[in-house]
This record gives C-alpha cells, sequence and structure tokens, in this order.
C-alpha cells in the first residue's frame, strides 16, 4: 500500500482517492429512476422484511447491467436486503424478479428456492467448503452450473483462474489462505456459478487495508471481464466510488437514493449516513496531461487545474474519479501564498451545518459542476467569516491513491 | 477356552453393528430435523429421543416387553407377518436396542449439526446445490467427527446393555445371550474364570476402540476445520 502512495501533503492515511475511469466520459448517469439499458435486463426488487425490532422496506427497479452498490451504514438492512434476493430470507414478502424470471411473490405463493435462483454470491466472510481445496470449491461450482444465457461466451473454469490468480492456490486448503486470497477464491467460486447476477457482499470489509489494495484490482477487473450484473454491498464510501456505476442507499431499511455514483454521493448528506470521517465527495476530471520529470497527472475539473500522483493507466482525455474526503479539505478566503498543498479549488461557499454537540462544521463548496465538503472546526468558520455566497479556496491536503497501480 | 464361550461376544458385536447401522439411517434425519427446524414441536422430540437416557433400562424393557408381546398391536402385528415373536428374539432385542441407544446416535451428530452454523449450506444452496445434494457434499463431510462419535457410543452403548436386554431377551444361548448377561450368569453361577475372561476381552476391546477414535479425531481435526 506505501508503495502505492504519494503524499504530495500532509496527511498520508488517506485524503484524495484517485480512481480509474476506464470508459470514456461522460458516463453520467442521471439521478433519481434510472432507464433499463437497452442491453440489460431489470432487477425489480419490492421486498418487506418484518422483524421485531427493525424492518426492511424496499421498492426499487435496478437495471441488471454494471455494478450497483448497495450502500449504507451497519444495520441498515443491506445484507438482509441481499438475503431475500438470495433467497434465505424466509420472512421476506413481496416480489422480486430478474428480467421478468419470478423468484418471489408471496401474493401468488412463489418463492424459488435458493439453489434454483441464478445469482452468485461471496459472503464477508468467504465461506468456502474448509473440507475441499480451492480446486474443490471451484469444481463445486463449476459442475452445478448451467452456462447463463446472458453471457456472450460462457465462462470457463481457466478463464476464472486466469482472472483471479488462482492457479498458485489450486492445491491449497482455505485455512491456509489469507483473507485476501479466500476471497479471490470465493470470488471465483461464485464466478464458476455462471450467475446472470452476481452479489458480493462487503468483500473487503473483513480485510486490512493492505489486503484491501491487493483484492480492489481484481474487484475492478471483474465487470469489464466477465460481465454479470453485480450488486456490491458495501458500507464504506471509498469502495463504492471506485467500483460502482450507481448506487442504492440504504438506511434504516429504506432506500433513501438511487442513482448514477457522482451525482448520489455528490448530493446525500452523507454524514447521516456515514461515519463522519467517512463523509466525502467525488469529483469527475478528466486528464490533461502527464507530467514525466514530478510524475504527476494533471486533470481538469471544470476549468480548474489539479495535479496528482501520475495516473499510468489513464491516457489523456479519459477521465478519473476523485474521491475527496471532507476532513481533507480545508478553507481559506483569500488565495494561501505558496504551501506544500498542491490543489487549490475556488468555489462558493453553499452550505455551512454547523454541529453544536461538537467542534465541528461541514461546509459545501460549489466549484461548478461538482461540489466538495470540507470539515472545518466551527471556531475557524467564525474566524474566518464564513457565510453562504462567500467565495472560498478549498485546499486538498492531497494525498492520491491509483488503485490499479499494484497490477 | 473352548469357543461357545466366546458365542455371546460374538452376537453381542453383531447386536452393537446392527443397532449402529440401524441409528445411523434413522437417527440422521432426525438429528438434521432437530438440528434445522424452527418447530414448537422441536423440545417434545427431543425430550423423547433423550429419554432412554434417564429412565432405568428395567422400565424401558418392560414397556417394550409390553409393546413387543405377541398380544400388543405391533407384537401381534409382527406375527402375523413373520409368524415368530419379537420377544425372546434377535430383531427383537435389536428393535430394544435401536430405541435404548437412541440418544448415542442423534445428540452428537445433533450437535455437530448444529455446530456447522448456516453458512456452509447457504454456501452450497447459492452454488445451485439441492437441499439433499448440499447434506451429502458439505453438511456431512464436515460432520465427520460427529458421525464418528455417534457411531462409536451408540455401538459401545449396546454392547454394554444389559437390562433392556434381559427384559426383553431373557438369556437364550446363541439368540439372545449377549456378553454383559453371560458375565452376570458366570458370575452368579460363580464361574468366575469366564466372567474373567469375558470381561477380559470386553475390557480391550473397548479400550481399542476408545484410542482409534483418539487418533483418528486427532487427524480429523487437522484436516477439516
Amino acid at each position: 500500500m506505501s508503495s502505492d502512495l504519494v503524499a504530495t501533503g500532509i496527511d498520508a492515511a488517506g485524503a484524495v482517492a484517485v480512481a480509474r475511469s476506464p470508459r470514456p466520459s461522460p458516463r453520467r448517469v442521471s439521478a433519481g429512476p434510472v432507464a433499463p439499458p437497452a442491453s440489460g435486463g431489470l432487477l425489480e426488487i419490492d421486498v418487506r422484511v418484518e422483524f421485531e425490532a427493525f424492518g426492511l422496506q424496499v421498492e426499487q427497479a435496478i437495471p441488471a447491467a454494471g455494478v450497483t452498490a448497495v450502500f449504507g451504514p451497519s444495520g441498515s438492512g443491506k445484507t438482509t436486503l441481499l438475503r431475500s434476493l438470495l433467497g434465505f430470507e424466509a420472512r421476506s414478502r413481496g416480489r422480486v424478479a430478474l428480467d421478468g424470471d419470478l423468484w418471489l411473490d408471496s401474493g401468488r405463493g412463489i418463492r424459488i428456492p435458493p439453489h434454483r435462483r441464478p445469482v452468485g454470491c461471496t459472503f464477508q466472510d468467504g465461506r468456502l467448503f474448509p473440507h475441499l481445496d480451492v480446486g474443490g470449491n471451484l469444481g463445486y461450482a463449476d459442475r452445478r452450473s448451467t452456462p447463463a444465457p446472458v453471457a456472450a461466451a460462457p465462462i470457463t473454469r481457466d478463464d476464472v483462474v486466469d482472472a483471479l490468480d488462482l492457479a498458485p492456490l489450486l492445491d491449497r486448503r482455505p485455512d491456509t489462505l489469507s483473507g485476501g486470497e479466500r476471497q479471490r477464491a470465493a470470488l471465483g467460486r461464485a464466478l464458476l456459478s455462471r450467475p446472470r447476477l452476481l452479489l458480493l457482499d462487503e468483500p473487503l470489509s473483513a480485510l486490512d487495508r493492505q489486503r484491501k489494495e491487493e483484492i480492489l484490482p481484481y474487484l475492478l477487473a471483474l465487470h469489464p471481464r466477465f460481465g454479470i450484473p453485480t450488486l456490491y454491498v458495501s458500507h464504506a464510501v471509498d469502495e463504492v466510488a471506485l467500483l460502482a456505476d450507481r448506487i442504492l442507499v440504504l438506511a434504516e431499511g429504506r432506500v433513501q437514493a438511487f442513482g448514477g455514483t457522482v451525482e448520489v454521493l455528490e448530493h446525500l448528506d452523507l454524514t447521516s449516513l456515514t461515519e463522519r470521517f467517512q463523509a466525502a465527495a467525488v469529483l469527475e476530471a478528466g486528464v490533461e496531461a502527464h507530467d514525466g520529470e514530478y510524475r504527476l497527472t494533471w486533470l481538469d475539473l471544470d476549468g480548474q487545474r489539479l495535479s496528482v500522483p501520475r495516473i499510468e493507466h489513464l491516457a489523456v482525455g479519459e477521465s478519473a474519479r476523485l474521491l475527496v474526503r471532507s476532513r481533507d479539505v480545508s478553507l481559506a478566503t483569500e488565495r494561501p501564498s505558496p504551501t506544500s498543498i498542491r490543489n487549490v479549488l475556488s468555489g462558493v461557499l453553499v452550505a455551512l451545518d454547523q454541529d453544536e454537540s461538537t467542534a465541528f462544521a461541514e461546509a459545501t463548496v460549489d466549484l461548478g459542476s461538482h461540489r466538495l465538503r470540507a470539515r472545518i472546526t466551527r471556531a475557524s468558520a467564525v474566524e474566518l467569516g464564513l457565510a453562504v455566497g462567500l467565495p472560498v479556496f478549498a485546499l486538498l491536503k492531497s494525498v492520491s491513491l491509483d488503485t490499479r497501480a499494484g497490477r | 477356552m473352548e469357543l461357545p464361550a466366546l458365542a455371546p461376544l460374538w452376537l453381542s458385536l453383531q447386536l452393537a453393528a446392527a443397532a449402529t447401522a440401524v441409528l445411523l439411517v434413522v437417527g440422521t434425519p432426525l438429528a438434521w430435523w432437530l438440528a434445522r427446524t424452527r418447530s414448537p414441536i422441536r423440545p417434545v422430540i427431543e425430550a423423547v429421543t433423550a429419554l432412554p437416557l434417564v429412565l432405568p433400562p428395567t422400565v424401558l424393557g418392560f414397556y417394550l416387553l409390553l409393546l413387543m408381546s405377541p398380544r400388543s398391536w405391533l407384537g401381534g402385528l409382527w406375527v402375523e407377518i413373520t409368524d415368530t415373536t419379537l420377544t425372546f428374539s434377535f430383531t427383537g432385542l435389536l428393535v430394544a436396542s435401536v430405541v435404548y441407544s437412541l440418544p448415542f446416535m442423534v445428540q452428537p451428530l445433533q450437535a455437530a449439526f448444529e455446530s456447522l452454523g448456516r453458512g456452509p449450506l447457504e454456501a452450497a444452496a447459492a452454488l445451485r446445490a439441492s437441499p439433499i445434494d448440499a447434506f451429502l457434499t458439505v453438511a456431512a463431510p464436515l460432520s465427520l467427527r460427529g458421525f464418528l462419535t455417534a457411531a462409536v457410543l451408540t455401538f459401545a452403548h449396546t454392547i454394554g446393555e444389559f437390562g433392556v436386554v434381559l427384559m426383553v431377551g431373557g438369556n437364550i444361548p446363541g439368540r439372545t445371550r449377549v456378553i454383559s448377561i453371560a458375565i452376570y450368569e458366570h458370575v452368579e453361577t460363580l464361574r468366575y474364570a469366564e466372567a474373567h475372561t469375558l470381561a477380559a476381552v470386553l475390557m480391550l476391546f473397548a479400550f481399542a476402540v476408545l484410542v482409534f477414535v483418539y487418533v483418528f479425531n486427532r487427524r480429523l481435526s487437522v484436516r477439516v476445520v
């Protein structure tokens, strides 16, 4: 991890994350209901699950294409929703259909058992079969699956072994694998069940930072290579920002928002849904130039320039996705004199939310077509005389993370 | 010593093997059901299953004797079908042993199945394995230790049973005179030498079985989980 990190500012522990975006920009999906792409199908969800202390009620049609993040804090119902889709939640009521094939219609007494649903999944804890080696686990899925009608070319065992670098692990038992290797093997096994829908339940949550960096490239490569519509469950903003085409935000068992990743993360009040330090904004910026001498990449964000450690895999003209955490943004009312902070963006303060119970305030800065959030102290808000409508400069303590540099 | 003296041992081994086999077939689905069900009658079934643990063998034997007697519906039916009586026969002993040893098969299996949790079975279901497929290919191999423990306990317990056998089977040489009854009779008739021989054989056998189980269990624990 540390080798992929180039700190140009102060805080090496995690400010700006540079994501790839290999697909050409613009790749916007409008907020609100998303029309299904012509090629893909539709996952229709209208599910209710009643618990004693908690109820899940989700009604949302999701295009069965690309990667859709199911995002929300712990206890928001993400896993319950996933289990309903898999057929493991006996208390679920309502209707679930993929491309018109009913999996659940409690009104008509239809409840397709889990093993007849064409869905693959990975669990947080991997759940490899401990009595089989990795090859045996893959074979278990391989033997029981039927070629998915969606995939243009059937997924072969060799494809999967190659895509996830599983060859050296095939003879190993699950209890001898590292957490990251386990998740890779579990991903491979899920792929070999040749599902029409892939559900990934927080595949990174049980891993430490270093292991996450190990797995992310595989996750990023998964969808482009196999093209299986994916629901990616996570409570981590950075994972979602990197991986997802669109986001379904859950809180307290209800859908809070659904739409394109950038829009949802930009407009959502993330502070209420995530732990405060996670609050962040996602920016999409075009690659303007690469600088060989200082190994930087220059990005264009609505006419303003940003520099980040060089992103090798993006060509000029492609777009990069940046995640900027609010705790890594400082504000100034004048353009600061030279500092070690390279990225200073000018904008207008459009909101200032003070949390009287803490020392902090969250400021929202409009940059044109993007918005940034800054977490500052209430005291400095007063000292700077911050008020809505005031022009401000946002200082990004930029630490860039190229998630595919390891490959 | 002459061979007929070992006949009770041979009979006990046959009885224990047969009871273990029957109980593997009967007890596995019962244990599986008990481990997985949320049915409100589960405690009742569990209590019935555990009853042989707490009942004096003579009580159990007494009821079994009544049930198997040709005058009862079950015993009568048996006579009609097979033209033999259940009481004082090897088959009757087997039925009694199956009832008597039921908890020794069901409880270790139930514990093993419960300790599996829902994880492996859900993983199997998500990979298109039907419930029976998932049981045979995932639950059963992961419960090997449970099966081993259950089978050994059932076998050993059946070898050692006395009261039920005496009530139901009596003491017919070659048919129902099992080793524990033979030892008892030898002692009663002051034939200590024969009693010693049979007792020593039984003790060595039990010791060998336990050593085997512990060795095998250790191996298993390294390889599985």
